[in-house]
């Protein structure tokens, strides 16, 4: 706990923002002006990486014009697992600190991520057929992507079971948080063991082995699906605030009346 | 081996994906707005 909480009873200095912008309210006045922005700029990246990878990317020497699904299947497959590692911080905001909107956050984020995670898997399987000859492998990265799917499914199914929404969250926090193990199994399945799945294509410390005309498309591609993702995810939170006023408000005035 | 609707199918489910999503999240979204201005103003 923060020193200052102990001294003087009161949140102190550290973190102090970080509480600040985990108010509902608070969020929706920030985000509400800043959603068309967050939507003109996601359908235009979308767009521009989706149609450059379709129509303008180079095919690739070996795999011909198969490697062109790789536009759509990374971006998707790096938003379901980035969308997973936010699922489990909000999972941990929401048992450490209690936040609403880690709560709401998490609710919000698992269909959307589990949508992506489908996405990744459907049009993986699509590249697989040509390439490996068999739309589905038990290979370590597949399965660990299909564990991944599981795990929304079974997050977003957990979080609404309870009576009493409090218990779902907590419920639900716990599985994300257990379910986060799979995250690192994913990224070095293909290091860890022999698989079909290739290696990792792309490095931030350097040394990727995709050339530049490959690298920008997918750069554009990427960048849509993660606005995408949090634009998706923005929407949905303001609109799960605005449902909960609305609830709050219709209860206070039929109170009122009885 | 025929490659095009391996490449048009991936293209095809991830474009069905984000406008059908953005579809529902934009309905829900327009909704709640209007279902919290006409509580509000009550």
């Amino acid at each position: 706990m923060n020193e200052d909480v102990l001294i003087t009873g009161r949140i102190g200095k550290t973190g102090t923002w970080f509480h600040r912008y985990a108010n509902p309210g608070r969020f929706l006045r920030l985000v509400r002006p800043a959603l068309p922005w967050l939507t003109a700029f996601s359908i235009l990246i979308t767009v521009t990486g989706i149609v450059w990878g379709y129509a303008f990317a180079p095919a690739d020497w070996q795999q011909g014009a198969a490697a062109r699904i790789m536009y759509v299947h990374v971006p998707a497959a790096w938003v379901a697992m980035a969308g997973y590692a936010a699922l489990a911080a909000c999972s941990f905001f929401s048992i450490v600190w209690r936040h609403p909107l880690a709560d709401l956050a998490a609710e919000e984020i698992g269909p959307v991520g589990a949508g992506f995670t489908a996405v990744c898997l459907v049009s993986g399987s699509l590249w697989g057929k040509p390439m490996w000859g068999a739309y589905w492998v038990w290979d370590a990265r597949l399965t660990s992507v299909l564990v991944l799917f599981f795990l929304y499914l079974g997050h977003i199914a957990l979080i609404r079971a309870f009576d009493n929404p409090a218990h779902g969250h907590r419920a639900a926090a716990i599985l994300a948080l257990v379910g986060a193990i799979n995250l690192p199994i994913i990224v070095f399945s293909v290091q860890w063991w022999n698989t079909l799945h290739q290696g990792n294509t792309i490095s931030i410390t350097g040394g990727s082995k995709i050339y530049i005309t490959m690298l920008y498309p997918l750069i554009i591609a990427s960048l849509g699906f993660y606005l995408s993702f949090i634009t998706l995810v923005c929407a949905r939170i303001c609109s799960a605030i605005m449902e909960r006023r609305t609830r709050g408000l219709l209860l206070a005035a039929a109170e009122r009346a009885s | 081996m025929n490659l095009t609707p391996f490449i048009d199918g991936s293209y095809g489910v991830t474009v069905i994906f984000l406008l059908g999503i953005s579809l529902l999240t934009f309905n829900r979204y327009r909704r709640a707005v209007k279902r919290l201005r006409a509580v509000e103003t009550r």
